[in-house]
């Protein structure tokens, strides 16, 4: 390494704001959810972190066109951001994990199987089965159907798929010096994304309004939403993230050498893609 | 101290001369001042500081509740406050110890020392370093205000089972969850901070193997926390589903488990309790070869010690839940993998031994702290194998004699080693030596009290008494006044850490020179003492240990 002398970046106060805003939002959703106020706070809050969001990262672009980072703070975004994805896998891989208890202890042990089959005295009743339709308390309620694979599900995977090929085709079109190409596969990029999100709604309000599945619907519902839910929201940040990077790409921010926002951004909607992936298999299929 | 001044790791470029090119460099020349400084600071020793002096109030706070609890089992018989309230402490007082105090105290060494020790200007995100910290006093402000709401706060342990903490919890615990939000995004962009650091920022000939033993365990224990406290991130987010949008993910009448939230919680939780003491395990290692003036007995395999502990933490979870209906073959798979962490503890505390073996040993503060640590871990640690036994912990389960064993590893433990820590290093963040009068008798009280509250648990848990109840039998009356009593004496007595802190602040005491210690190593005792705002503005000259002329 060659460095003479360390970069640190001055202070600022994006941070601070981003404590203030984070706060904001969680006093209002705690209002919301436990007094039924706090409206104002909750959706400011949202409106904040939007805000800081755009403050704080427009003033790393800037420095950052400005000159001012070195490879060493390049790596350190780098590996920032390769840590923040793992912390993410995480949190879905609990999520998953839950699914996967819930399907092979949980709902075997309430039929009145192996160790636990005691816990078939509850219900007696009880039939496991998953999907599951009838939850062991019928004072609860699974839902009436659930989603066909094989339809809307599929042509999402299909959707999402693509769309981390037509995104690395933008990378590779980034890094050939060739920007329109790279923006128009970029495009191309965010529009399957766009259509994965409407669709996932249209199948969200199907579910609900028609096929009795809802997140109260059992455990069955609990653990669709949850997971398709929390993706969904990821897709969304990830949506807004090559929208971002789109517009930066027109502006012609980034060289075919040093895009790493455009990486970073490529990595998190792979990321997303890939517990897709997981999603279609475990939630929809098996 | 002795004058007999040891050959030191030449720096490049003194001191002084660093906080000069640093002054020069721009960015540092118009600090704000006042308040306003340390709301804005990006500097990690500035950051380090907050952390400390934070975790410090909230070791005050959740001891207060300690003691109301300890005041309450004082004698038989409901003497004092109202059961509600009773359980409301216990769970205030773990979860402030565990997330507000110690956690907090570690992150803020790691913020002070981890650049310094390996020569960097300070953290690899300083901003992010901001926004870490002061989350966590909206967290905690969050989390200490549900004792004021209707229904009052978090009444079900500080490990929040469900259903207690969902079906039968009271309204505040939404506010709970999103307390517990902040504080794990706080953790978790600490972690990340402090892995790109130690990964990206090191002077440039110090390889992995030459880092500080602290600086290593730090590395491992960031690892831990990126890894489980997202897991604690969706464990409340679906407890948060289930009290506000009636999911049924812990609630068997929905085809969900309580059980379920055991597992998660404890895949989060026993991965947690090593968050709290791998980076005591490096403080130790710091400070006894400083003290016994020897090179660490066996580096490579301390850090391999470690690197297994962490990993090996990832499948014993299920040793906290022996008695919810494991399947058997769980059970003993559980106790075995739990019963081989034991392995590479064990090693450690032999290296430790080994260290101090034909050392010229003398007894500072920080050496006094680390030494009653060595001993008291240890003890905890005998008891987590003897739980670790399945079928005895049938009998153990949800007595106080778990209370004794996770306190013996976590007060005379890890509180002991971030004491030692701060003896070890306040010369060079305040340029003084702490009062020796008051640390001696503030040791020597600790000990004592530490000691008298929880040694009598290991009886009362073992002839029965169950944990977290605010009565209990005529035959636990002897044991419990013992705790009582010296739970008093050991909370009582942090006042004089406090007076110790304040003296230093304030610069009363002998002066420290960079080299504060005499058989000390690193980078950080190059840096005069205290250390300037800025340091290591360019990478410095390093000597591995091991290379070291001083250590033999
Ligand atoms: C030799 C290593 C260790 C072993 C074998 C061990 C084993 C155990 C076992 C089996 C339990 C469950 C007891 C029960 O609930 O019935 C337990 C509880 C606990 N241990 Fe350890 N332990 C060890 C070290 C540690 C360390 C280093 C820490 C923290 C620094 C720690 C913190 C805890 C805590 C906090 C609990 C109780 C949690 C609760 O129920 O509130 N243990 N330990
Ligand atoms: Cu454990």
């Amino acid at each position: 390494m060659s460095s003479s002398s360390y970069y640190v970046p001055a202070t600022s106060k994006w941070p601070i704001i981003a404590v203030l805003v984070m706060g904001m939002l969680a006093v209002g959703a705690g209002l919301m959810m436990t007094q039924g106020s706090g409206l104002i706070l909750l959706v400011g809050g949202l409106v904040g972190v939007a805000w800081v969001m755009y403050g704080w990262f427009r003033d790393v672009t800037l420095e950052s066109m400005g000159g001012l980072y070195d490879a060493q703070m390049d790596r350190s975004f780098r590996q920032g951001m390769a840590w923040f994805i793992f912390s993410e896998v995480m949190f879905f891989a609990a999520f998953f994990g839950a699914l996967f208890y819930i399907r092979v202890f949980t709902l075997p042990w309430l039929d009145g199987e192996g160790a636990k089959g005691i816990t078939a005295l509850l219900w007696p009743d009880f039939v496991a089965s998953w999907p599951l339709m009838n939850t062991p308390d019928p004072a609860v309620g699974g839902p009436d159907a659930i989603i066909n694979p094989w339809t809307l599900p599929l042509i999402n995977t299909l959707l999402l798929v693509t769309s981390s090929i037509t995104l690395t085709f933008s990378h590779h079109a980034l890094k050939a010096q060739q920007r329109l190409r790279a923006r128009n596969w970029l495009i191309l990029t965010l529009v399957l994304g766009g259509i994965f999100l409407v669709i996932q709604g249209i199948e969200y309000v199907h579910a609900w309004t028609e096929l009795g599945l809802t997140l109260q619907a059992g455990i069955y519902g609990a653990t669709f939403f949850l997971l398709t839910g929390f993706h969904g929201l990821h897709v969304t940040i990830g949506a807004v993230i090559l929208l971002v990077l789109l517009i930066r790409l027109i502006k012609g921010h980034f060289t075919p050498e040093q895009h790493f926002a455009f990486e970073a951004g490529a990595w998190y909607w792979h990321f997303v893609d890939v517990v897709w992936i997981g999603l279609f298999l475990f939630v929809y299929v098996f | 101290m002795t004058s007999r001044s040891l050959p030191r790791p030449v720096v490049q470029q003194s001191a002084s001369e660093a906080t000069a090119g640093g002054a020069a460099a721009g960015h540092h020349a118009h600090q704000p001042r006042g308040l306003l400084r340390w709301v804005l600071t990006t500097n990690h020793k500035e950051i380090g500081t907050l952390y400390l002096l934070f975790a410090l109030l909230m070791f005050f706070i959740g001891g207060t509740m300690a003691l109301v609890v300890r005041a309450e089992l004082f004698q038989p018989g409901m003497t004092f406050i109202l059961p509600e309230f009773f359980n409301q402490m216990t769970t205030m007082h773990g979860l402030i110890m565990v997330f507000g105090a110690i956690m907090p105290a570690f992150v803020g060494l790691a913020n002070w020392m981890v650049p310094v020790q390996i020569g960097a200007p300070d953290m690899a995100l300083p901003r992010l370093n901001n926004f870490s910290f002061w989350l966590l006093p909206v967290s905690f402000t969050i989390l200490l205000s549900t004792l004021f709401m209707e229904g009052g706060g978090p009444n079900f342990g500080w490990t929040f089972y469900a259903p207690l903490s969902t079906t039968y919890a009271p309204p505040s615990t939404s506010f709970f969850i999103l307390a517990m939000h902040l504080a794990g995004i706080s953790s978790i962009l600490g972690a990340i901070n402090i892995i790109a650091t130690i990964l990206n920022l090191r002077t440039p000939n110090m390889r992995l193997m030459d880092m500080p033993l602290f600086v290593w365990t730090w590395l491992i224990t960031a690892f831990l926390l990126i890894a489980v406290m997202p897991v604690l991130a969706g464990v409340i987010t679906m407890m948060l589903l289930d009290i506000n949008f009636g999911t049924s993910f812990f609630d068997a009448a929905g085809g969900g488990d309580p059980v379920l939230f055991q597992h998660l919680f404890w895949f989060f939780g026993h991965p947690e309790v090593y968050i709290m003491i791998l980076p005591a395990f490096g403080i130790v290692s710091a400070i006894v070869p400083t003290f016994a003036r020897k090179r660490l007995f066996g580096y490579a395999s301390m850090v391999y010690a470690t690197a297994s502990i962490a990993i090996l933490s990832f499948v014993v979870w299920a040793h906290h839940m022996f008695t919810v209906g494991l399947p058997l073959t769980a059970q003993l798979f559980f106790m075995y993998s739990t019963m081989l962490i034991a392995v590479p503890t064990g090693v450690k505390v032999f290296n430790w031994i080994a260290t101090l073996f034909r050392g010229s040993i003398s007894f500072e503060l920080p050496m006094l702290f680390s030494l009653a640590f060595i001993v008291q871990f240890t003890i905890g640690g005998l008891s987590g194998v003897m739980l670790a036994i399945a079928p005895a912990d049938f009998q153990y389960h949800d007595t106080y004699f778990v209370v004794a064993h996770f306190h013996y590893v976590l007060v005379p433990g890890a509180v002991f080693a971030i004491l030692a820590a701060a003896y070890y290093w306040l010369p060079k963040w305040s340029g003084v030596y702490p009062n020796v009068k008051l640390g001696l008798t503030h040791f020597w009280l600790s000990v004592i009290g530490v000691n008298l509250t929880f040694f009598p648990m290991h009886f009362s848990g073992l002839a029965g008494m169950p944990r977290r109840i605010p009565d209990y039998a005529l035959q636990f009356a002897d044991f419990n006044l013992l705790s009582s009593i010296g739970g008093f004496l050991f909370g009582i007595s942090q006042l004089l850490f406090v007076a110790v802190v304040i003296l230093c602040i304030r610069g009363k005491g002998e002066k420290a020179p960079a080299q504060a210690w005499e058989g000390a190593e690193g980078l950080e005792w190059t840096l005069p003492s205290p250390a300037p705002l800025h340091t290591f503005d360019t990478p410095p000259e390093f000597v591995p240990e091991r290379d070291s002329p001083s250590r033999h």
